[in-house]
């Protein structure tokens, strides 16, 4: 089972304590752009077979909304960060660097 | 190749079996092919043999990294149905149920279909209006399916709870020629008529990657070597992202593990297929007697081929709660497969952004059904540059807004 830690309460919990929210970093598009961009914001998701950024609720917790960073094939959950941020941040990503030398990157 | 029949069964019987020969080829591959088909899961290998059978193309060959039908054909739980709400997804659902009647003749191999019926309950009203519809828009279809009342379901399926206690069955929607067949014998069956028919199947050989110049694809990179080739089909479901990564394009798909259980044998208690979407369980009784139970999909994108441990727990809970009788049971084994979710929950079939690449997938969770009317619809893509059975879900379908909305149609998309 998927243990994760909440970065606003500090808690840690089984699944069952949170509710996945699906590719963390969307970047919105809305009226005014063009329709692959449009496109690509409501269908496309890179769903990688490694580290995968992705949003998260404290559901049954707090109830507050963060990201975590986990690699979909062995969920090894590398860290998690609040809600409130663009991109990951610099020392998560140096962590998972270090740990898979062969990721791509953010 | 030899045909399987009686008259076979008797004769090797006397010649102790010694005269059986392989059941498909085993060849090294080829430096170049006409068609390279990545995959060979159910509909990977329905393509190949629709290729052969129906467009004379035999210059193929299926590549699979691990043995043929190991992944999702394998691994789910054979429900078949063709009753959905939309109409490009009746028509090649139908058209795969159609001929899901009389495979086990066409391929000369049992794959034991057994339209034993499936039952989809109604236990909430919102769902009884939704299978309403349903039933409307598969009358107009004239595909056969029709409501039936919790007195008639209590007839059908005589283990039911049709009381309750949290959700009492309402109704149902109820496909007397719907069932099961099975799962290994379809991919075994397509592989052995294809493989007779001249077509290359070429199991433990991984696609690494997808050369391409600037008219499109070229060949493929394997564990195996290098292979050329005029067109490729990427038919590899919980992997397309991965493969569409090497080809250098994306799609509007996620990866995610659903799960399967079942129970130890008992004498036959049900003989039809029951899906209860509201409570999110659905049962079957396999020849053996084995319970073959589905469970639910998790929440979150992983390659895992498990899934998360609560889902088990949950569905079992589900369908003791809708018959009680099994409350006693024990699991003997559950597994996972990687499922390719699309936004609207129905397939793509479609050319890419690169020429000469071709990929089926988004079949999600409920694909086996549909395997012999894709590896059809795909043929007729590849062979011809477009297929009436195929055209509705194509790619740009995300570009256009055109959806092919199953999504809202069943919680559950067996
Ligand atoms: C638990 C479960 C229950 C289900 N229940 C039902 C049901 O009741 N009814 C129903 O209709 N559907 C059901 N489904 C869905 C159904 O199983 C799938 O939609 C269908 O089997 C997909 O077939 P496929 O041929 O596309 O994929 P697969 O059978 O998964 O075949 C893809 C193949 O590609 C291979 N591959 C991947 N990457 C590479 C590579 N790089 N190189 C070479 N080969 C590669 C894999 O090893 C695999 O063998 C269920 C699925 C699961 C997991
Ligand atoms: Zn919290």
């Amino acid at each position: 089972m998927l243990l994760l830690t909440c970065p606003h309460c500090g808690v840690s919990g089984d699944e069952t304590e949170f509710a996945p929210g699906g590719e963390a970093h969307l970047k919105r598009f809305g009226p005014g752009s063009s329709d692959g961009e449009f496109e690509t914001y409501l269908f496309y998701r890179r769903n990688p077979k490694g580290v995968h950024f992705e949003r998260w609720r404290h559901a049954f917790g707090c109830g507050k909304w963060f990201h975590a960073a986990r690699c979909t094939v062995t969920m090894e959950v590398f860290g998690t960060y609040p809600a409130d941020v663009t991109e990951p941040p610099a020392e998560l990503v140096e962590t998972i660097r270090a740990k898979r030398p062969e990721w791509e990157g953010f | 190749m030899k045909r399987y029949s009686a008259f076979a069964i008797a004769k090797e019987a006397l010649g102790y079996h010694v005269g059986w020969e392989r059941a498909w080829g085993n060849p090294e591959p080829k430096p170049e092919y006409e068609v390279v088909i990545v995959g060979a899961g159910g509909h990977g290998l329905a393509t190949a043999y629709y290729l052969a059978k129906n467009h004379g193309i035999t210059n193929v060959v299926v590549l699979e990294k691990g043995w043929l039908g190991g992944g999702n054909t394998g691994r789910n739980t054979t429900i078949i149905r063709s009753n959905y709400l939309q109409d490009p997804s009746a028509e090649i659902f139908e058209l795969s149920r159609r001929l899901y009647e009389d495979l086990s003749q066409k391929l000369n191999f049992n794959i034991m279909f057994s339209p034993r019926g499936v039952l989809m309950l109604a236990q909430t009203e919102h769902e009884l209006r939704a299978w309403e519809r349903t039933a409307h828009a598969n009358r107009l279809f004239g595909i056969e399916s029709e409501m039936v009342t919790p007195e008639r379901i209590k007839r059908i399926v005589p283990i039911i709870n049709i009381e309750g206690p949290r959700y009492p069955v309402l109704g149902g929607l109820w496909q007397a020629r719907g069932g099961t067949a099975r799962h290994d014998a379809v991919a075994w069956g397509y592989a052995r008529a294809a493989s007779d028919l001249g077509v290359d199947i070429i199991q433990q050989c991984e696609v690494t990657g997808i050369d391409r110049d600037e008219h499109g694809v070229t060949g493929v990179r394997t564990s195996r070597g290098a292979i050329r080739c005029k067109k490729l089909c990427i038919v590899v479901a919980g992997h397309s992202g991965v493969l569409a990564d090497m080809a250098g394009f994306r799609l509007p798909v996620e990866s995610v593990p659903l799960q399967a259980l079942v129970s130890e044998p008992i004498k036959p208690c049900i003989d039809c297929v029951v899906m209860a979407n509201t409570v999110h369980g659905y049962m079957s009784q396999s020849d053996k007697g084995e319970l073959v139970i589905g469970g639910g999909a998790d929440g979150y994108n992983a390659y895992t081929q498990r899934g998360s441990f609560q889902h088990v727990e949950e569905t079992v809970r589900a369908l003791t709660e809708t018959f009680p009788m099994i409350s006693r049971l024990r699991m003997l084994r559950q597994w996972g497969g990687i499922v390719d979710m699309t936004g609207d929950r129905s397939p793509i079939i479609s050319k890419t952004p690169v020429p000469g690449i071709f990929i089926n997938c988004g079949w999600g969770t409920g694909g086996f059904k549909a395997i012999p009317g894709s590896g059809w619809a795909m043929a007729g893509l590849v062979a011809k540059g477009e297929d009436p059975v195929a055209g509705p879900f194509s790619l740009d379908r995300f570009t256009e807004g055109r959806m092919i909305d199953e999504s809202v149609a069943a919680a559950v998309a067996h």
